[in-house]
């Protein structure tokens, strides 16, 4: 079945360029060695900004001061925000996995500009260690939060210059990526490989790649605002000075709701990449699923107001906010609709990759239905800026973007390291990963409806078994959390090695040895046929 | 379609433009917002941004843009030189776009100096104590002419890149996609600036 024996190529991880040793990874301008680059950059972050979450559950397991007082409290859950959010669910899933597979998937031997997509991770690497560092230096950690509203943003004596340079680097580095996955699905696909029968991960990161082009420039342009009014004292946001704060709430908005679907789509092309391989069927309505990416990035560009319903803002812009928000639910509801029919008759093989894209749909959806409760005007203005609101978007962001990452490695491990991990303890892992996520997340729901406010160190007495059931689900997943990866680790290292197509999966990545050869490639296959079709056309030629 | 061989071998050129076009994009978005901005704080005091931009030198002003029409005129023409392969025609003309893109520069240095001269600056004790619509359109008028001529100094560089490169003959008439995207991010620096000097310069 394999599309070419690739005994002429040694693979990308043996491949000896220009450079030797560590030059060989930190000056590679393999895709596939970036996309690694990016891999272990994401999971130190992971932990550093994970142990600080930790550390907020542990202050919030009995009311007044646990183990920190308020400040402390607003640094951590500033910078754990700040690192969750501009150096690992923006760029994750589409730097790591779109990075190593995006080429091998359109039949392409790399990305369109190779040189700019290393840029782009020493711009990301730049832009993550000047947030940690924005922790420990000079006037003390930032404390406003990751969305830098104003005026406090600008009042704050603590480092939030250096937090918002990084997350202006870390944007530059997002527009960069963007850009190049565009022109590389524009220019780069394996001949015969039309729109129509491109693989549907690649999709969603077209999709994503031209809200990363159209959207972070304005938050940029906002950042850079509000260092021009510290720095400078010019007044755009600041009342004082004549400016309009609720202005800035919504440049950032603009940017970073249209960023949800950023972090988010990119999440659904893995799982639609996993659903066909692991029910041994094609996928449930292609077309529906390319229009849903398309309409989710276009429609989410108009829906930032609902995060601004108690801001001030015009009753028609309320309505119409709520309105749009309703909208962009159904594009993705569709895709759920299509990956639970693909799996409606198939012969399912629940490896460890499903269960966690399963465990996705369901998060997933308990994350979007609880967006619905915000979306709506009037139950907003009891849920704002409650736990209820952390909840939700831990069940989109963690629960969703996280587990399809977790998906993802598991599924494309084999791929990249050709070897295997051990099934039974990748099941174990899922088991705490998934009850630690609820037992975490679920209660805030609850205690949030109740009033238990966001950002806070200190509580009524009246939500204290909420808030221990809540730590004690956060030290569950943490122990999931490092079984996991001590698993991937050791499988990544010393497992059994793994054969080319471990899970009779149809797509280009599958029909090239593990790991992947340095050029991906032989010869450039032709695509004569629609993706994911089992059975009787197993062969792509 | 193309397709690249190996990892080593140099971009097409359509490929390179595509790239170029929508780091442009990014570009006029960066701005945009700055754009809305002044939108929305115009609107709001445009009594005194009319006053404000009585403040700036429009004769400045026009002469920096006939400068910056020019210079996007001469490397054009830079292009067009190149693609005929007079190297010698297509370096001068590259130099005269630094050349006139340096009298922009300078300019702009002047009228800057002359304002802090009338500590008409941000920050400052006179500014702080105009009305705070004067206070904004100058916030407005230092973020955007400043950002704007940092632009211009990228621009400078990526000229001066191309000077060497044709010198040493990188770029050639079979190749010069470095500055025809060159050229295409001057042409952007110039239409920024044509949107800029009407909104700050000439709504007296």
């Amino acid at each position: 079945m394999s599309l070419s024996g690739s005994e002429k190529q040694v693979s990308y991880l043996e491949y000896q360029g220009k450079h030797k040793g560590i030059w060989g990874w930190l000056l590679s301008t393999d895709h596939k060695r970036i996309g690694l680059l990016y891999l272990y950059a994401v999971i130190v972050f992971f932990f550093v900004a994970a142990f600080l979450g930790l550390l907020m559950r542990i202050e919030l397991i009995a009311p007044g001061r646990t183990i920190m007082g308020p400040q402390t409290y607003n640094g951590l859950f500033t910078i754990h925000g700040i690192i969750m959010v501009f150096v690992i669910v923006i760029p994750g899933l589409a730097a790591v996995f779109g990075n190593f597979f995006l080429p091998i998937l359109i039949g392409a031997r790399d990305v369109a500009f190779p040189k700019l997509n290393l840029f782009s991770w020493y711009l990301y690497m730049t832009g993550a260690i000047l947030g940690v560092l924005s922790q420990f230096i000079g006037g003390g950690a930032p404390d406003t939060g990751w969305t830098f509203y104003v005026p406090y943003s600008v009042e704050s004596s603590t480092n939030v210059i250096w937090a918002l340079t990084a997350a202006f680097i870390l944007g530059f580095s997002s527009i960069l990526t963007g850009l190049n996955f565009i022109v590389t699905i524009h220019r780069m696909r394996a001949p015969g490989m039309k729109w129509m029968r491109m693989p549907l991960f690649p999709w969603a990161l077209y999709a994503t790649a031209w809200i990363q082009v159209l959207a972070t420039p304005i938050v940029g342009i906002t950042l850079l605002m509000v260092i021009a009014e510290r720095v400078l004292n010019i007044g755009f946001f600041d009342p004082a000075l004549g400016g309009d704060p609720v202005l800035f709430q919504h440049l950032f908005w603009i940017y970073s709701h249209p960023a949800v679907y950023i972090m988010i789509l990119p999440a659904m092309g893995v799982v639609t990449e996993i659903f066909p391989t692991f029910s041994q069927k094609p996928v449930f309505g292609y077309g529906a699923i390319v229009l849903s990416s398309l309409a989710i990035a276009f429609v989410g560009y108009f829906v930032w107001g609902h995060h601004m319903f108690t801001s001030g803002m015009s009753y028609n812009a309320r309505w119409f906010f709520s309105f749009l928000t309703f909208i962009v639910a159904i594009p993705s509801a569709i895709k759920v609709f299509n990956w639970i029919s693909t799996m409606y008759g198939g012969s399912i093989d629940m490896k460890p990759p499903l269960l966690y894209a399963i465990s996705f749909i369901f998060l997933f959806m308990i994350g979007g239905f609880t967006g619905l409760v915000l979306g709506s005007l009037a139950t907003n203005v009891q849920t704002h800026d409650t736990a209820f609101v952390v909840a939700h978007f831990h069940y989109i962001i963690f629960g969703g973007m996280g587990f399809a990452f977790f998906a993802g490695i598991h599924y494309w491990l084999p791929k990249m390291y050709g070897r295997m991990y051990n099934n039974k303890v990748a099941n174990i892992a899922w088991v705490l990963n998934f009850t630690g996520f609820n037992l975490l997340y679920f209660p805030l729901f609850i205690i949030g409806l109740q009033g238990m406010p966001r950002r806070s160190y200190d509580y009524l007495p009246q939500f204290e078994s909420g808030h221990v059931l809540s730590t004690v689900g956060a030290f569950i997943l943490i122990s999931g959390l490092i079984l996991m990866v001590y698993n991937l680790v050791a499988g990544a290292r010393r497992g059994p090695v793994a054969p080319a197509n471990p899970w009779k999966g149809v797509t280009l990545e599958w029909q090239i040895p593990s790991p992947p050869p340095h050029e991906n490639f032989d010869e450039i296959p032709e695509i004569t046929s629609k993706p994911y079709l089992f059975g009787s056309n197993t062969d792509t030629k | 379609m193309s397709v690249p061989t190996n990892h080593e071998e140099h971009i097409d050129s359509e490929t390179g433009k595509l790239g170029m076009w929508i780091f442009l994009f990014t570009e006029l978005w960066l701005f945009g917002g700055l754009f809305l901005v002044y939108a929305i704080f115009r609107a709001k005091y445009s009594a005194d941004f009319h006053t404000g931009a009585a403040e700036l030198n429009a004769f400045i002003g026009t002469v920096n843009t006939v400068v910056l029409l020019v210079s996007s005129m001469t490397v054009a023409m830079a292009l067009t030189a190149v693609q005929k392969g007079d190297r010698r025609l297509a370096l001068f003309l590259v130099f005269l776009t630094l050349v006139l893109a340096a009298v922009f520069m300078v300019n702009k240095y002047f009228e800057w100096a002359h304002k802090f001269e009338y500590n008409l600056f941000p920050g400052s004790e006179v500014l702080k104590n105009l009305p705070r619509g004067e206070l904004l359109f100058f916030g407005l008028y230092y973020m955007m002419t400043g950002l704007h001529a940092l632009h211009v100094i990228i621009g400078m560089i990526l000229l001066s890149v191309n000077i060497v490169k044709i010198r040493s003959g990188a770029v050639n008439s079979e190749r010069y996609l470095m500055l025809e995207n060159s050229a295409l991010y001057w042409h952007l620096v110039d239409l920024i600036w044509i949107f800029l000097f009407p909104l700050l310069y000439l709504i007296t």
